[in-house]
């Protein structure tokens, strides 16, 4: 469904991206991970279109991206922070959102129902706590019932119960058939849910494939220990480079 | 077109509601309500208002058009992430900003003067322009700062950018053109001061209010050589006509700019 093909992106002298080759598995849950700067929000900035790639070529759904947009409606991207129009109320920023995309049947509002966020309906953005802004992100996310959910550190500033319960519907949402990409510098947080590994790191890809195979290919118990071992050869192999 | 009226509408509803829209609005109100309590010339409440007018609206806009930009990047970035032209968004997002600061500054020097009926009836013509120039100048002076906004990641470059263009346009730029007629003297200078009165929309602004009082001592040099040479009608359409332009190319440049943009 997202294939990638020689991606690079360079910030004047930075290569943030360096020659990425990578598929999303259809109808499986991929965990993008990679310590903090590796380049993860760049590869999901350059799915999104939001930033224009140096090289390389992006297919979503077959469709080559050259600045077409129409291809995100396939899309529900939760952003690592949470951000709004601080004076509209959390039912207008939802009627926009609603606005903006043409394809509003078949809605999914569960997370919404989940997270009570009916009662907050009526307040302002700027009278909401970082953890409700955070829930109201996750469900505007998953409101267009996608078929691609791209999830940016999805459970950052949840308490364990939202947590929980967003990682529930993340797993409801790949049991119907959807394709996931969800990202966390934390490896163990979203352990539980991954099927599919990529870990990037300097803008690299140093893996990508099954998590069973990362961790029985590492010898390791999990796949935070696995991640551990792989960064730690990357470091030595950079060090005897040198 | 749905799409551009949606961010358009809600843009506009986030910035009305704002308390920095609300303290603005109360700021020309005492000011307007003031000069007319203080003053029985109407001559005057109208030259005072042309001078908040040209100094309080560019700095105003530039400012909180630059701290919106920088402030709203996450919301941006949420909003490009759907499947929308990027034109829309920042087409969007500056004209439901520049509406909802020129409602504001409208309903603050319309409403004192609306009650003052006298003074409306009398000056129609000449608070009809008032009106008209500053929301030209909150429309020129958004869309600088949406433009500084794209050419500067640093936020607080951005603004430092922001506040010395705002000097730029209201005081430095009138002291370097006195100095250069003053080192020039004993050359023509007529389309020379010309030209750099068209490049100033501060200027401008000034040449069209005046044009309107016929008080030519008001005029200044750079007025005068403008009705001079243009006469006051041909004068007064060009000058309306470069204002649209400073409103038309900033825009346009800084559409360019965020349809390329990296967020």
């Amino acid at each position: 469904m997202i294939k990638i093909n020689n991606l690079c992106k360079n910030y004047g002298d930075i290569i943030a991206l360096n020659s990425i080759n990578v598929s999303l598995v259809d109808e499986k849950l991929t965990y993008l991970v990679g310590p903090n700067g590796s380049g993860k929000t760049t590869l999901i900035k350059s799915i999104l279109g939001l930033i224009k790639i140096s090289s390389g070529e992006i297919f979503v759904d077959k469709l080559r991206l050259n600045g077409n947009f129409s291809y995100r409606e396939k899309i529900g991207y939760m952003p690592q922070v949470a951000s709004f129009p601080e004076n509209l109320t959390v039912e207008e920023v939802i009627e926009l959102i609603k606005n903006i995309r043409s394809s509003i049947t078949n809605l999914d509002d569960e997370l919404i129902n989940e997270f009570n966020l009916k009662k907050e309906f009526n307040k302002k953005i700027k009278a909401l706590s970082g953890g409700t802004k955070q829930k109201l992100n996750a469900a505007i996310a998953f409101l267009f019932n996608p078929k691609i959910l791209i999830l940016d550190e999805p459970t950052a500033g949840l308490d364990p119960i939202s947590s929980s319960l967003l990682k529930d519907k993340i797993l409801k949402e790949k049991s119907k058939g959807k394709t996931i990409l969800l990202t966390s510098h934390i490896i163990s947080e979203l352990e539980e849910v991954a099927e599919e590994i990529i870990f990037i790191c300097d803008g690299l890809i140093f893996f990508s494939g099954e998590k069973n195979n990362l961790i029985s290919s590492t010898g390791e118990k999990n796949l935070e220990r696995a991640i551990s071992k792989l960064m730690r050869e990357k470091s030595e192999n950079f060090s005897n480079g040198n | 077109m749905k799409i551009l009226a949606t961010v358009i509408k809600n843009q506009f509803q986030d910035s009305f509601r704002s308390k920095w829209i609300i303290v603005y609005s109360l700021f020309y109100f005492l000011i307007t309500f003031g000069l007319i309590l203080f003053t029985n010339d109407s001559n005057k409440i109208i030259l005072s208002l042309m001078n908040v007018n040209l100094i309080v609206i560019p700095l105003v806009c530039i400012v909180f058009g630059n701290v919106f930009f920088y402030n709203n990047r996450e919301y941006i970035i949420m909003i490009l992430a759907q499947p929308v032209d990027r034109k829309y968004i920042y087409l969007g997002l500056y004209f439901g900003l520049t509406f909802a600061m020129s409602l504001s500054f409208l309903l603050g020097v319309f409403l004192p003067i609306i009650f003052s009926f006298k003074i409306f009836i009398n000056n129609f013509n000449i608070i009809f322009w008032l009106i008209i120039t500053g929301i030209l100048i909150t429309s020129i002076f958004v869309g600088i700062a949406f433009l500084i906004s794209m050419l500067n990641e640093n936020k607080l470059k951005g603004l430092g950018i922001s506040i010395f263009s705002w000097f730029l346009f209201t005081a430095l730029y009138d002291a370097i053109i006195l100095m250069l007629l003053q080192i020039l003297q004993n050359y023509p200078l007529e389309i020379f001061s010309l030209t750099l009165t068209l490049v100033n929309p501060i200027d401008i602004t000034r040449i069209i209010i005046i044009n309107n009082f016929d008080i030519a001592a008001l005029m200044g040099f750079t007025g005068a050589v403008f009705n001079k040479f243009f006469g006051s009608v041909v004068g007064f359409v060009i000058a309306l006509f470069s204002l649209i332009n400073w409103i038309a190319i900033p825009l346009f440049i800084g559409l360019n700019l965020f349809n390329k943009k990296d967020f």
